[in-house]
């Protein structure tokens, strides 16, 4: 039962799209935090990317992505119009949201800002304060920055060579906001494995519950294989059934960046393969 | 040849199954056993006793009618042999190929007693690939003989395995509507994602489930139970009754340092990256694995075979096994057993994981192994490992499949308020009818008695579809066999 693809919008030519699909029974339930798992084509592999949005009402769900192998690069061949083969969801935990004390502050870093602005908006709904610090090389590569101010009164940028916002990291902004504001009741982060390391360390001494997502390589999404397997804490979880959501002062940072390394030198030789059998219009 | 005295025919050898020369097979993903040729069929039909009170049947977890349609074989009627298998066993072609006959029907064969048995799995084999071979086109077009009569009820199965399929195959030909969810992409459950291409050719689950769709069962892929749709919903939206059948595909890990080095797997991973992924035809499929020179298999049950040997086809420079017990204890067939050493496995006995050990980068490099030796038999009746204490070997490997069983998947028992389970999360269900603490809602195979065969799973499906139909329906009429209402569908 192939999902069709309504909108498509590039967010950052050849590299991040955002993609509207008509799927009504995982728009009903996808809660912040969840993740689907979809296909491409009839011998394709199986990936996991979080859901961005839902809308119950008109039965959609809308996914970002990186362009970064040969799944994605499929990915962005399609257009509205298109079907994607697979889609299966919602999978994993769903954020715990409920009514804080204090702001929450939620960062996002690259394609991860789509993630969060899920959560955020969750965290808004549920009536809470929400402050977004998101952040990118530069202004050009910062994604969802308008979407997050229709609803977030606070939204902090920092970017590596200064042309949006702070020059600098999210981190700075955030260490700074910690420093200047005692009340903080938890920090949200979603971004590249060094960034979400870098927020667990920055808010290790403040003592502030830090939540990262993790974006393990998964098979199944299900709990069956075992892929995603993290250290938390000393103990293995599985991030596509007891996550993707964990505590990031509990999280090995270190093991997490190399499972994901585990199969680069097959995953470059499968995109290589890709790239000179399709014309690229990623830019067009 | 059918008049020829039970003596004689004792003294029959029992036909051999013409296989892939070891060498060869060790290195492609092709079937390894070939099947009959009908002549080959025809004779080793004609060994059985035609027994007038079958022990083989009662070897059956689906009381199959084996020398009903062995007798059929020995006529030469290859559809009516089929259609003996369909009326108790809606998987025939794998359950042919897959069931572990030597405990079940051969094992209780009476010619077995003083010489080989009957091979009963084989002709199975051979009568549903027959009649699969040569009707595929009439299966698949030429419409249900069983209208579906009761357009006003519906049954929900979750999880698409032996036991979902089993219940689902049996409701439909009693008229009832079914909808299968399956959370994989592709229809079968372990079939599909388990047991690999060289012991179960997917074409031969999916002509099954083709079958099953001309019956009329709805198949819902990607939908996950318990996610995408819970039990409790099925049945507010109108599902008179729900099976839950969904395995038990939580894997266990070893719990020993190193575990999470990239190259350890668990051989669900393994095996679904191969299976469902298709990765031995990477990089023309997507999904990878990797080459590894020396990958050491962890468990002796038939995963642990199916994972060696698919590790073997893969290219391994050397594939081992180590087990904690003696090859004796191993719970695997002994076909497979038998199979995989053919083709190379290096078996590694009483020796027990003690750490993985990684390079620089966090893959595998190194296993510590502990020498064990057998003790005082425990709770299962095997002898237990014991460790040699001081005694330990470390070995290169690069690759590391755990298999050592799995434990019950808990997304539908956190989804389902008031479900009944065991302590280690399988769900309670009456034995003889498959219901739950939850009226109308149903369980049957891995997800109930744990990890256990094929044929078991397809048998707890066949009871609870019985005992679900009978309730939506009423029992059937004393006179009319349920086997003869189903055997109206095999003929479809």
């Amino acid at each position: 039962m192939p999902s069709r693809i309504l909108r498509k919008r590039k967010l950052i030519p050849g590299a991040t799209s955002e993609l509207v699909i008509s799927a009504p029974h995982i728009a009903a339930k996808a809660k912040p935090g969840n993740f689907v798992i979809l296909r491409v084509w009839e011998d394709g592999e199986r990936i996991p990317l979080t859901i961005a949005d839902a809308d119950p009402d008109a039965g959609t769900i809308t996914l970002v992505y990186l362009v970064m192998g040969k799944t994605t690069a499929h990915l962005e061949t399609l257009d509205a119009g298109d079907d994607i083969l697979d889609l299966c969801g919602p999978l994993g935990k769903a954020t715990e949201i409920h009514k804080l004390d204090g702001p929450v502050i939620c960062v996002g870093g690259g394609t991860g800002i789509a993630a969060m602005h899920h959560i955020a908006k969750g965290h808004h709904m549920a009536g809470n304060q929400v402050v977004t610090i998101i952040g990118a090389r530069c202004e050009d590569l910062l994604l969802f920055h308008d979407e997050l101010c229709s609803f977030c009164p606070e939204v902090l940028v920092a970017t590596n060579d200064g042309s949006c916002g702070r020059q600098g990291l999210v981190t700075d902004l955030l260490v700074e906001r910690l420093e200047n504001d005692k009340t903080v009741a938890e920090v949200v982060a979603i971004g590249p494995v060094p960034m979400m390391r870098a927020v667990a360390e920055a808010t290790k001494p403040f003592g502030v519950k830090t939540t990262v997502s993790l974006n393990s390589i998964m098979v199944d999404g299900i709990g069956m294989c075992g892929a995603c397997r993290v250290s938390v804490g000393g103990q293995t979880r599985f991030a596509c059934v007891d996550g993707p959501e964990f505590d990031g002062h509990a999280v090995d940072f270190t093991e997490l960046a190399a499972r994901l390394t585990a199969f680069k030198d097959q995953e470059r030789l499968s995109y290589e393969e890709f790239k000179k059998s399709h014309v690229c219009n990623c830019s067009k | 040849m059918s008049a020829t005295a039970p003596s004689k025919k004792a003294k029959v050898p029992r036909t051999a199954m013409p296989e892939q020369p070891p060498k060869v097979r060790a290195r492609n993903f092709q079937e390894v056993a070939l099947g009959y040729t009908p002549e080959m069929a025809r004779i080793e039909a004609a060994r059985c006793l035609q027994c007038k009170k079958p022990a083989c049947r009662k070897g059956c977890p689906v009381e199959v009618d084996i020398p009903g349609f062995i007798k059929q074989l020995v006529a030469g009627e290859h559809d009516e042999a089929y259609a003996v298998l369909r009326r108790t066993n809606s998987l025939p072609a794998v359950c042919g190929r897959v069931c572990p006959q030597e405990n079940q029907c051969e094992g209780a064969c009476i010619l077995g007693k003083k010489g080989e048995p009957v091979a009963i799995g084989r002709l199975e084999r051979f009568a549903a690939d027959t009649y699969l071979a040569k009707s595929a086109c009439e299966t698949l077009t030429g419409g249900p003989a069983c209208a579906m009569a009761r357009d006003d009820l519906k049954v929900a199965c979750i999880g698409s395995g032996p036991s979902s399929l089993t219940c689902a195959g049996y409701l439909a030909a009693r008229g009832i509507p079914v909808t299968v969810f399956e959370a994989l992409h592709e229809v079968g459950g372990v079939l599909v994602y388990g047991i690999p291409e060289f012991r179960l050719p997917k074409g031969v689950v999916r002509q099954e489930v083709e079958a099953m769709k001309a019956l009329g069962v709805e198949f819902r892929p990607n939908w996950v139970g318990g996610k995408t749709v819970t039990v409790p919903e099925l049945l507010e939206t109108g599902y008179n009754a729900v099976f839950i059948g969904v395995g038990a595909g939580l894997p266990r890990f070893l719990g020993v340092p190193g575990e999470n080095l990239i190259g350890v797997f668990s051989a669900n991973e393994y095996l679904t990256r191969v299976n469902l992924g298709r990765a031995y035809k990477f990089p023309a499929t997507d999904t990878p694995t990797f080459p590894a020179k020396h990958v050491v298999v962890f468990g002796g049950g038939n995963v642990a075979m199916d994972a060696a040997r698919t590790a073997m086809r893969l290219g391994a420079e050397k594939v081992s096994l180590a087990y904690r017990r003696t090859e004796y204890e191993m719970p695997c067939r002994r076909e497979e057993l038998h199979h995989a050493k053919e083709e190379g496995l290096d078996i590694l006995c009483l020796n027990a994981p003690v750490e993985f050990i990684g390079d620089e980068n966090g893959r595998l490099a190194r296993i510590v192994l502990q020498r064990m030796e057998l003790g005082e038999p425990d709770a299962s009746g095997r002898c237990s490992p014991v460790a040699c204490q001081g005694d330990t070997c470390t070995i290169e490997a690069d690759m590391a499949i755990v298999a050592v069983g799995t434990g019950a998947n808990p997304l539908i028992s956190q989804t389902t308020p008031g479900l009944e389970t065991y302590r280690r999360g399988y769900i309670v269900a009456d034995p003889a009818t498959g219901e739950t603490s939850i009226p109308n809602v149903f369980a049957g195979g891995d997800i109930v008695t744990g990890a256990a065969t094929v044929i078991s799973a397809m048998g707890a499906g066949r009871r609870a579809a019985k005992a679900i139909a009978d309730r939506l329906l009423g029992p059937l009429p004393a006179e009319v066999s349920p086997d003869e209402t189903a055997d109206d569908s095999a003929d479809a």
